[in-house]
């Protein structure tokens, strides 16, 4: 019998890819996504619940549905998606609720991989050039998303000491780039001149969003249990990103950037303030753990910027790919209808 | 089965073959440790010609520096703007041809322009799992002065009396990372810019360690905080000091790290005594 998959965040850009990903393995029989929104992705196979952030009805969704595996990928770490509120009720309380539904005696849950970010370091100038994954940060977490994902983490750790039959991998990564992913520092990286901070020019790591959509599957696949950072190797520096990306930095002033980042929130450039932590100081994160699991990287940090870079210069001038829209009446009247002829293979 | 649950990791396998290297399109010479030997090359340019005809340094028992592998260079530390770890780093890089790596307090790195133009002359915050990273996996050399700030801070009056050595974690990593420990004792440091007396309610102020009022700002006014005096430097590069004991160990005897700490300060501080002996004049040595 193949996996019963419940990914949560479906409609998000971790959820959606992930599924996408399992869709192609055959050993995978069933895959629920959980989600507020549609999938912003084209699905064949995937069924999608709505559910509000809290997962409510998760409960009822497991024991219905017999899964043995849930990859959580619905925690935000860019704070500028939301306000910290929303952002609390979905990292911190859909968190439990997740764990409070697998963990009920009945639970049919063997596996559980969740995705974390390598905000929980935080970025201060005491840090090592690279933490471990049982490093443990000295400065007391500031902002929202640092504070909330730490409190997710705290709930992924309980839930694997109260059930130890249960194989938990928590994976942390490190800034995503990517051809499709957007997040403040892609933004930033597409403005005329790129934000920095005078008289910083801190080493930065990468990740590129395919080795992160790799990663999740590759714990699953493996079944290594424990906590890993991804990301790619090497630390570049914030001036080299830039011109990696063909641009030149401006400087912001190094006592209140936060006031001065302010102005860039009107062009849709939001740094907030565990990004400016993260433009000073820097961050890496010691990625050899994962890889002696066995994990190959497709992407260096250098590579990955590259591979953005790439793509933002192909996208100036052919334009972007037409945006997929998910038509529920279509999406159940192909999944579902007798008169869709499938083929061997083709699930459903 | 295997044992699950904790997040404890399964125990892995060792690692597969030298996998082909990835296309990794740098454009900077900037190393993961924020060191850039061009900007290194360039420091040195500029610094040849104060390191000559300013201070004069002169070394003696460079060749007790290792040309290869990993080693721990120890020194004791003065003047309010350190004139003794630029000194030497050039010394050692230019003569041996390595690069030594500088660890320092954290201070630095908060430091805007500073903290940059620190970290690419090759300063690392003085962090346990940098040092070891650095000595036990990149064979490099690295050089700390385990006095810290209270090295640097001491008045003139204090001059070449070695404050404590921290509390031995100099000692602790060379033997986690098993690499010798190289002392080097430095004179001419203290004279270079000399601390008359201190002003904390500045240092607190401010947010710095201490602020300092130095001999060459009453003799140059604020451009005192970037002119050394020419003291001549003499380095002496002490016999290296290895520990018998296995590389790697979670913890390491308290006493035997606080002894082999001590050892080496007592060292040091004798070689400075026996340097000051021969010494006839601040200026010429």
């Amino acid at each position: 019998m193949g996996r019963r998959v419940l990914v949560t965040g479906l409609g998000t850009f971790w959820g959606g890819r992930v599924a996408q990903a399992l869709e192609a393995d055959p050993d995978v029989d069933v895959i629920i996504g959980l989600d507020r929104e549609e999938p912003s992705v084209k699905l064949e196979r995937t069924e999608y619940v709505r559910s509000d952030e809290n997962y409510s009805i998760l409960a009822r969704i497991v024991k219905a549905t017999r899964v043995d595996t849930i990859i959580h990928t619905f925690l935000i770490v860019d704070s500028t998606q939301m306000s910290g509120r929303t952002l609390h009720e979905i990292n911190v309380i859909g968190t439990m609720n997740l764990f409070a539904a697998a963990s009920t005696p009945e639970s049919t849950v063997r596996s559980v991989v969740v995705k974390s970010s390598a905000l929980v370091y935080g970025a201060a100038p005491e840090d090592p050039v690279w933490c471990r994954e049982d490093h443990r940060r000295k400065a007391p977490a500031r902002s929202r998303v640092e504070r909330s994902l730490m409190e997710v983490e705290g709930y992924v750790r309980d839930f694997a000491v109260d059930n130890p039959h249960v194989s938990v991998s928590l994976l942390r990564f490190s800034n995503v780039v990517g051809r499709d992913i957007t997040t403040p520092l892609t933004k930033a990286l597409q403005l005329p001149l790129v934000p920095s901070v005078f008289g910083f020019d801190p080493r930065i790591q990468f990740v590129h969003e395919d080795d992160v959509v790799r990663a999740m599957l590759f714990v699953l696949g493996e079944d290594v249990p424990g906590i890993f950072n991804v990301a790619g190797d090497g630390l570049l520096p914030w001036s080299e990103v830039a011109r990696i990306c063909g641009k030149r930095t401006f400087a912001m002033p190094f006592v209140g950037t936060n006031l001065a980042a302010a102005p860039l929130r009107r062009i849709g450039v939001d740094l907030p303030s565990e990004l400016i932590e993260v433009l000073k100081y820097g961050r890496g994160i010691d990625n050899r753990r994962l890889k002696q699991a066995g994990f190959t990287y497709d992407y260096t940090s250098a590579g990955a910027v590259e591979a953005f870079a790439e793509t933002v210069r192909l996208r100036r001038t052919v334009g972007a790919e037409p945006a997929y829209r998910y038509e529920e009446d279509v999406e159940t009247f192909f999944r579902h209808s007798p008169a869709v002829v499938r083929q061997q293979g083709d699930g459903g | 089965m295997k044992t699950k649950g904790a997040l404890v990791p399964v125990s892995l396998p060792p690692p597969a073959e030298e996998p082909e290297p990835l296309p990794d399109p740098r454009r900077s010479d900037v190393d993961e440790w924020g060191r850039s030997q061009h900007m290194r090359e360039l420091a040195h340019r500029v610094y040849q010609p104060i390191y000559d005809n300013w201070f004069r340094v002169e070394w003696e028992g460079l060749e007790r520096v290792p040309t290869e592998g990993g080693a721990l260079l120890v020194a004791n530390h003065a003047g309010a703007v350190p004139s003794d770890a630029p000194a030497i780093m050039h010394g050692i890089e230019t003569e041996l041809g390595r690069p030594v790596y500088g660890l320092a307090d954290h201070f630095f790195k908060g430091a805007p322009v500073v903290g940059t133009l620190w970290a690419r002359n090759g300063g690392v915050v003085a962090h346990p799992d940098n040092a070891y990273r650095l000595l036990r996996e990149q064979d490099q050399l690295v050089l700390v002065f385990p006095e810290g700030s209270k090295g640097t801070a001491k008045t003139y009056s204090e001059r070449y009396r070695l404050r404590r050595f921290g509390r031995g974690g100099f000692v602790e990593i060379a033997m986690r990372a098993g690499v010798p420990i190289v002392p080097i004792a430095v004179v001419g440091a203290e004279e270079s810019m000399p601390i008359l007396f201190k002003l904390p309610s500045m240092a607190r102020a401010l947010g710095v360690p201490y602020f300092p009022v130095t001999a060459n700002m009453l003799a140059l006014g604020p451009l005192g905080v970037l002119a050394y005096f020419p003291a001549k430097f003499k380095l002496k590069v002490l016999d290296p000091v290895t520990f018998d004991v296995p590389p790697d160990q979670p913890r390491y005897s308290r006493s035997r790290i606080m002894d082999a700490s001590e050892a080496i300060r007592q060292q040091i501080q004798e070689a400075l005594h026996e340097m000051l002996k021969k010494r006839r004049s601040i200026w010429f040595g």
